[in-house]
């Protein structure tokens, strides 16, 4: 059936079949590989990006069910921060995407995308989140390499530079 | 110019990771490609007695369904699936075909494969085929294999496949037990675990037009090798293979292996002359990966009336799974030469029985072996320690080799000469910074006040073997190939350094490592070094990454073959300057004659020098390109002390690892922001083992935990921030004086946090509990005893 989905601000309308997950259509179908798969029980949160501005696990949402709705992925957060007057510097990345570097949050990279669009999200509903606050904010998203410790640093950083 | 190597250079892999860009194995696609889906074994042990294709068949997208006979008829492989380290003159070792024919040996093993040109399509189809089987006695744990009722392989008369010996004093041995005021013996169970990289494997097999060729791209940690056994096992010649590990989301290990979807991915590419390709699910790979650990260790030692110990006596059964894969039975020996950890011991037998069961195969997990020893030194210290009735820090103070002073060149028990250690700064530093007195009084307060929360803490000093490996001493352990690795450095006409690396990085920063090295080496900026790897056509020799080996062996290589470039381009200075090269200086890059400052030229000037060749010296080759296949004489032996400290819930079981200190050593640090990183990584995986994962299997071989659900992985919420120090005792093995620091945080923080529940539920008597300790295990073992402490 016809889906027609904004994805970092371009429409893409595509006929897709009921059952698509909404992670394998932005995979396959409009080649946005950004966002990763890293499970098949919703557990890791390798395939979080933002629907309507909100973290959501892509893996758990049908295609269908993101028609008409406008989604954020990796490859599109920087424009988004452009878009909410936030300084993007000088390699325009979103100011997690910057702190995830300087932190050392990421090693192999392959949660990083669900985990920076985790994070970014998690400080939107919290702004000044507590250590423990912001590792059970990223509950839902695995890391494998990190231990976590320079994540919960990176997000640190950007927390207290917002505040 | 200022040294790059020892800051925190931020990482080049970064940019193209944070934004999505870089391609992992799923993200790459080929025209025509068709996705296979794999039948595997619902059964651990069952004969084959039918399998109906026709349902599959028929359903749109679907080109092919392969039986096992099928493809066995077909010819596609001349040899099973290798094993590359036979351990013993007569070691059992079945046939492990890509896929089963007559009887499926696991859960998991491929007994058809079905073709389809969608994803979706190749997994409905793999359900429609329909496979009568016969179910067999099955051997669903590894005390099930040693008791030997049951066979794993219906065909062998025993579960057991090779014993493996190494008693370098028996009387020695016997002697010291005999003499002994203290002994102690324990039994430690090292569970089954899985890798779990986040990212899942995958592969996609392209046939060339013409010419019989094959481009193989595997999330894989081991493309050089790969290659050579892809050669070896259809047949295909070398030269028409190509290997490529695009972006690998991690490997810890569970990507080094030669698995069936590899053979089957390119012999059906290369048969049909279209692309075939495999991305595993999650909870498919519980059945299609290899797993780690799997280990019961009987572990003695012996010492005198103030705890110094004489030997180690140590039998260990070790899990095989179903099949032998690329290094499962070298594994727990890894591990043998390790059991009398950091210690001056002079004694040490141990003893390995390989057995195979009706489970997953096992082979390496980030340590491979050697967590396991140092679980069971470090357990068994702190069980001496309560013997003898002092604490588990003097217990290993009063055992340090050298009494914890600085040595180089200690010839081990086991024979193998430790290159340098300097234990006591690292235990000292340890428990400094984790304030032990503070924590023990807080400790004897709640215990004194009755608290539902007690404290326990937990020290572990470990030692282990990196570098992997000196060729020689891999031949005398019957391995299947050398241990060297090789790079090669260019310096392009541009100015640019181009590197080429057989080491290959699924996560660990190689490319910021090896630029910083050269950076440093030939005084170039490091953003001036391009890094080639993981492609067999870029980088024709390598011997891949695991086993803490890529900078204490491929790094040492990339280092020599810059200072031989450097030499080179020495004499070319020389010529140009009309000097003699022993009069030609080298400082940060610049080439220069003493006393004649208008005589000087930057090394990165020379590459256009070199490649044009219109005046080099007489007799001199053009071009400034040096190769260097560098084989360690020996391992690398990094070190360090952790302690955890953990608080326990006595009316729940609930377990909280509250602080987690760690002072390591691996020699020199090209980049300690990487260091710190690997280090965190690896503790949390071995935290993982100490508190929350297992593979658990049932009497018929179910696994039931095969996904994130109940296989529990550690979130952020499960593990604290860590405090990480080091010290620095450079190696003498290699010239960087560097040693590895890829595994050395799962070898050592295990052991530490069992040491920690061990101490915290002392009051109760326990002296010991299995992995995982799960709130259950605790809860059971404080009720034990009526719940009084």
């Amino acid at each position: 059936m016809e889906v027609s989905i904004t994805v970092n601000g371009s429409t893409y309308s595509r006929d897709v079949e009921p059952r698509t997950l909404l992670v394998h259509h932005l995979r396959d179908n409009l080649g946005l590989t950004g966002t990763n798969v890293g499970c098949d029980s919703s557990s890791c949160g390798a395939c979080t990006i933002h629907m309507n501005g909100e973290s959501v696990k892509s893996c758990t949402v049908l295609a269908v069910q993101a028609d008409g709705q406008e989604l954020t992925t990796i490859e599109g957060l920087s424009a988004v921060a452009e878009a909410e007057g936030i300084s993007t510097g000088d390699q325009n990345w979103h100011p997690m995407q910057e702190a995830f570097q300087q932190c050392h949050a990421l090693q192999c990279g392959y949660c990083t995308p669900g985990m920076v669009m985790a994070s970014t999200s998690f400080l939107k509903e919290n702004p000044n989140p507590t250590e423990e606050q912001i590792r059970e904010g990223l509950e839902g998203n695995l890391c494998r390499c990190t231990g976590y410790h320079n994540i919960v640093k990176a997000v640190q950083s950007v927390a207290g530079g917002a505040s | 110019m200022t040294a790059v190597m020892g800051t925190k250079m931020l990482r080049k892999e970064d940019p193209a990771l944070l934004i999505g860009e870089n391609k992992f194995i799923d993200d790459i696609h080929a025209p025509g490609e068709l996705w296979m889906g794999m039948v595997r074994s619902t059964m651990g042990h069952a004969k084959i007695l039918s399998i109906d294709t026709s349902e599959a068949e028929a359903m749109p997208g679907v080109t092919a369904v392969y039986t096992g006979a099928q493809l066995a008829d077909m010819g596609l492989w001349l040899a099973p699936l290798p094993c590359a380290w036979p351990v013993t003159e007569d070691m059992v070792n079945p046939p492990h075909n890509p896929v089963c024919v007559e009887e499926a040996k696991h859960v998991g093993d491929i007994v058809a494969v079905v073709l389809c040109n969608d994803r979706y399509g190749a997994a409905d189809a793999a359900e429609k085929v329909i496979v009568d089987y016969d179910p067999l006695p099955a051997v669903g744990s590894l005390e099930a294999a040693v008791a030997n009722e049951v066979m794993a392989h219906s065909d062998l008369e025993t579960n057991k496949a090779f014993h493996w010996p190494l008693i370098p004093d028996p009387e020695g041995t016997e002697k010291a037990f005999a003499e002994a005021a203290h002994t102690v013996k324990a039994k430690f169970v090292q569970q089954r675990m899985i890798p779990s990289p986040m990212e899942p494997r995958g592969c996609l097999a392209i046939p060339s037009p013409a010419g019989g060729e094959i481009t193989f791209y595997s999330a894989t940690q081991i493309p050089h090798i790969l290659k050579v056994m892809i050669a070896a096992t259809t047949g295909i010649a070398e030269s028409k293979i190509r290997v490529i590990a695009p972006s690998v989301g991690g490997g810890f290990g569970g990507k080094l292996n030669v698995d069936p979807d590899a053979i089957l991915s390119v012999t059906l590419a290369n048969h049909l002359g279209v692309p075939v390709r495999w991305t595993e699910a999650r909870t498919e790979a519980a059945g299609s990966s290899h797993q780690g650990r799997g280990q019961i260790q009987h572990m003695e030692v012996a010492a005198d009336e103030n705890g110094k110990i004489s030997s180690v006596r140590v039998h260990i059964d070790a899990d095989m799974g179903a099949y032998m894969m690329l290094i499962t039975p070298g594994v727990p020996l890894l591990g043998s030469f390790l059991y009398t950890g950091v210690y001056d011991i002079p004694n040490l037998a141990f003893t390995c029985d390989g057995h195979f069961t009706n489970m997953t195969p096992t082979d390496a997990y980030r340590g491979a072996g050697r967590p396991e020893a140092s679980y069971a030194i470090e357990r068994i210290m702190d069980m001496l320690a309560g013997e003898v009735g002092i604490t588990p820090e003097e217990i290993r103070a009063r055992n340090y080799i050298n009494g914890g002073e600085a040595f180089e060149n200690h010839e081990a028990a086991s024979t193998l000469i430790f290159d340098s250690g300097h234990y006591r700064p690292a235990h000292d530093k340890a428990l400094e910074m984790v304030k032990l007195a503070d924590l023990r009084a807080e400790q004897a307060r709640r215990r004194e006040a009755g608290e539902a929360k007690q404290l326990g803490m937990g020290m572990c000093s470990y030692v282990e073997i990196c570098g992997l490996a000196p060729s020689r001493a891999l031949g005398g352990l019957n391995y299947g190939a050398g241990g060297w690795e090789h790079a090669t450095v260019r310096l392009l006409p541009t100015g640019k350094v181009e590197v080429v690396s057989g080491s290959t990085p699924h996560g660990q920063g190689h490319e910021t490592a090896w630029s910083m090295i050269i950076a440093d080496k030939m005084g170039v900026d490091p953003n001036d070094v391009e890094v080639l790897h993981s492609d067999t056509a870029k980088s024709p020799l390598g011997l891949d990454t695991y086993g803490s080996r890529s900078l204490a062996v491929g790094g040492v290589a990339i280092a020599m073959a810059a200072d031989k470039v450097v030499e080179k381009a020495k004499l070319i200075a020389a010529h140009q300057f009309e000097a003699a090269p022993e009069d030609v200086q080298f400082e940060a890059g610049a080439f220069s004659v003493a006393g004649s400052p208008s005589k000087s030229v930057h090394i990165q000037e020379l590459g256009f020098a070199a490649f044009a060749a219109h005046d080099l010296p007489d007799g001199m080759e053009p071009n400034l390109q040096e190769q260097v296949s560098f084989d360690p004489p020996n391992f690398a032996f990094p070190f360090g002390t952790h302690v955890a400290v953990v608080e326990i819930d006595t009316e729940t079981g609930g377990v909280e690892l509250i602080d987690y200190v760690a002072v390591d050593d691996c020699g020199h640090q090209v980049n300690p922001m990487i260091v710190e990183g690997q280090l965190h990584g690896g503790i949390v995986q071995g935290v993982a083992q100490a508190l929350f994962e297992e593979a658990v299997y049932d009497e018929d071989g179910n696994i039931s935990n095969p996904s994130f659900m109940d296989y529990l992985v550690p979130s952020a919420m499960e593990v604290p921030s860590m405090q990480l120090d080091f010290t620095v005792t450079p190696s003498t093995t290699n010239p960087l004086g560097v040693k590895g620091a890829g595994e050395a945080g799962t070898i050592g923080s295990a052991a530490a946090v069992m040491n920690a529940v061990c101490d915290a539920l002392s009051p109760y008597g326990v002296t010991d509990m299995d992995m995982p300790a799960t709130p259950k295990r605790i809860w059971e073992a404080i009720n034990s005893n009526g719940g009084a402490a």
